[in-house]
């Protein structure tokens, strides 16, 4: 036992030592939260919309008065022609503009239609669909409660469209858990390859392994620096898409850190694959960036959603553990299930780890 | 101080096959206590394939034998904790500093830490590098590095310590200062096996075998050899024999 603590201490100070590495692990999940966070953000807040029409008209008033009590949007100047607009936009002061026609409230209740045009920021496409299709939709609320209370006992049929859990399509829901995949997969096997890999390359493995201390115990004391690293890894980014980002946590922590730790567990062994693989730092490198990342990222529904994939993408995205692991976490975080809820996908990726860590570890000892 | 009565390495037939290529071909031999075994032989002759595996670092295909009194096939663990090992690469950790390497593999052998805090001062102090003590190993000069390396290799006072060609890239002087590690711990009644492919080398060694083709041609002290060959240096002894190298 104490030759493993000799081990492990000295495999701190390995990463310790080496200032960049220890830059890289801790920070960049931080960057990433960040970056995906308000760099790569398309939800709407507060998105300022102006108006083009006579305020007096009652209808008119009525619709302005509901878009801005819509917690997503704002109402910016009353305009008094459409030839403000396009500056408006322009200059980015506003998100959209509302035109009503002239005599709207007339119109509407002597003729039963009026109408109204909605101008959106195409700039911006993601923002200005998400934009326009809220004042769609407060609108035709408002059209169908005037219609329904002038010509009295018709249907009041209000289109009541709403996202579950995620209200405002707030897109940090979708990212936390898919960076927490990335990095955390990143991080455990990468490091660990490029560890393992440095050391053959340095021919201290050799050394250590005509040591009396035993092969399996190398391996345990190799993972271990990167296993504590990979937990404050996933506490800072749980803390910071708790209380930056404002992500829900409607689970149970105790069954998302479980989560974790075996996809941890299941990208060490990764990891450990890669090192018994490659003889040459490049090489893990290599393998880890193109072989894990690019898979992980385009694979596993961080950025396309896995349901909209071939099938033959499909059917590959489902080997990638951390597909598992971001729909557990999503389930957790943001639905707040429990267990009984994730079990086809935690016994998925618990086989992943256990097969990963069984084939590494064998091959490792075989290749010595 | 040879010993010639307790052998600390027998060997019988051995052979390592990697699929259709034979590295180590039926070899044999013994090595005495206190004895410094000379293990000469081209590139690719299979020298550094043997001694893995009586490190216990590869298993044979066929053949038998012991270390320190073990045998390799089935009490490897034990021989671990008996023999010291330096390897042909420069092998300790340059990001760590002298006596953390120290302090390293003293735990990985099992030392307390009295023990290791004893080793760090005599070894230092017989290093002549007690300064250098919180110097990281990358800043070292080679010379100094193999000079640690050999004696962190012998931090267990092993039986038997395997040097895989471990002067590798110095100059004929330093060579000479390493060589005389190596004769204090044979003095000492520690068997020395060392591979090399410096000729000077050879003649430092109590007895010498050379491999050509994964097969013992030559086995004797250097002097015999030097006769049985009619040459006069170890050079011109294995310039004849590796020229009947078949394999490149």
């Amino acid at each position: 036992m104490k030759e493993v603590l000799a081990f492990i201490r000295k495999e701190f100070k390995h990463i310790f030592r080496d200032k960049r590495t220890i830059l890289i692990v801790l920070v960049m999940p931080v960057v990433q939260i960040v970056l995906f966070g308000f760099a790569i953000s398309t939800e709407v807040h507060n998105a300022v919309v102006d108006v083009v029409g006579d305020m007096t008209d009652p209808s008119v008033r009525r619709i302005v008065n509901s878009i801005d009590a819509n917690e997503y949007l704002e109402i910016g100047e009353i305009l008094p022609s459409g030839a403000m607009v396009e500056s408006r936009i322009r200059k980015g002061k506003a998100k959209a503009a509302v035109c009503f026609e002239k005599d709207f409230d007339r119109h509407l209740k002597a003729d039963g239609r009026a109408s109204v045009e909605i101008i959106g920021d195409g700039a911006d496409p993601n923002s200005a669909q998400i934009v326009t299709s809220y004042i769609k939709g407060v609108i035709s609320s408002e059209q169908l409660s005037i219609s329904s209370s002038s010509t009295r006992g018709g249907v009041s049929m209000r289109p009541n469209v709403q996202l579950m859990y995620n209200p405002a399509m707030n897109s940090s829901y979708n990212f936390v858990p898919g960076v927490m995949g990335l990095i955390l997969m990143l991080i455990c096997s990468m490091m660990t390859s490029v560890s393992i890999v440095k050391e053959k390359e340095l021919g201290t493995l050799e050394l250590v392994l005509v040591s009396p201390v035993k092969p399996f115990w190398i391996i345990l004391s190799k993972l271990t620096p990167y296993l504590a690293l990979s937990i404050i890894n996933l506490a800072s980014v749980l803390l910071l898409s708790r209380f930056v980002m404002d992500v829900p946590m409607n689970g149970s922590l105790a069954l998302l850190l479980l989560v974790s730790i075996i996809f941890i567990g299941s990208s060490l062994g990764l990891g450990l694959l890669v090192s018994v693989i490659s003889s040459t730092q490049q090489t893990a490198m290599m393998l880890c960036g193109m072989g894990l990342t690019m898979p992980t990222m385009m694979l596993s529904g961080l950025i396309f959603p896995c349901e909209s994939m071939p099938a033959a993408l499909q059917l590959f995205s489902d080997i990638i553990p951390a597909k598992w692991f971001i729909i557990m976490v999503k389930k957790i975080m943001i639905q707040g299930v429990g267990v009984s809820a994730i079990v086809k996908e935690l016994s998925i990726l618990t086989g992943m780890m256990v097969f990963l860590l069984w084939i590494s570890i064998k091959n490792f000892k075989t290749r010595l | 101080m040879v010993n010639t009565g307790e052998k600390t390495v027998v060997i019988r037939n051995l052979v390592k096959k990697f699929g259709d290529f034979t590295a180590v071909d039926n070899i044999s031999f013994d090595v005495s206590k206190g004895e410094i075994f000379g293990f000469l032989g081209a590139n690719g002759a299979g020298k550094t394939t043997a001694m893995r595996i009586l490190c216990c670092l590869s298993h044979p295909t066929s053949g038998e034998g012991t270390v320190a009194g073990l045998d390799i096939l089935t009490e490897q663990e034990k021989i671990k904790k008996r023999i010291g090992y330096m390897s042909q690469k420069f092998s300790l950790y340059p990001d760590l500093k002298v006596w953390e390497n120290i302090e390293l593999f003293g735990g990985i052998y099992g030392l307390t830490d009295k023990q290791i805090a004893q080793k760090t001062e005599s070894m230092l102090k017989a290093l002549s590098m007690e300064n250098t003590r919180d110097m990281f190993v990358r800043d070292m000069p080679l010379g100094w590095k193999q000079k640690l390396a050999f004696s962190i290799a012998m931090v267990h006072d092993p039986q038997i310590v395997f040097l895989d060609e471990p002067t590798g890239g110095v100059d004929p002087v330093t060579r000479r200062n390493f060589w005389e590690l190596i004769y204090e711990a044979a003095s000492k009644g520690v068997t020395v096996f060392v591979t090399t492919h410096y000729m000077d080398e050879a003649e430092y060694c109590d007895r010498v075998s050379v491999m050509v083709d994964g097969r013992i041609e030559a086995l004797g002290s250097p002097a015999e050899l030097k006769k049985q060959y009619n040459a006069s240096d170890m050079d011109g002894v294995f310039t004849k024999i590796a020229g009947r190298a078949e394999r490149e």
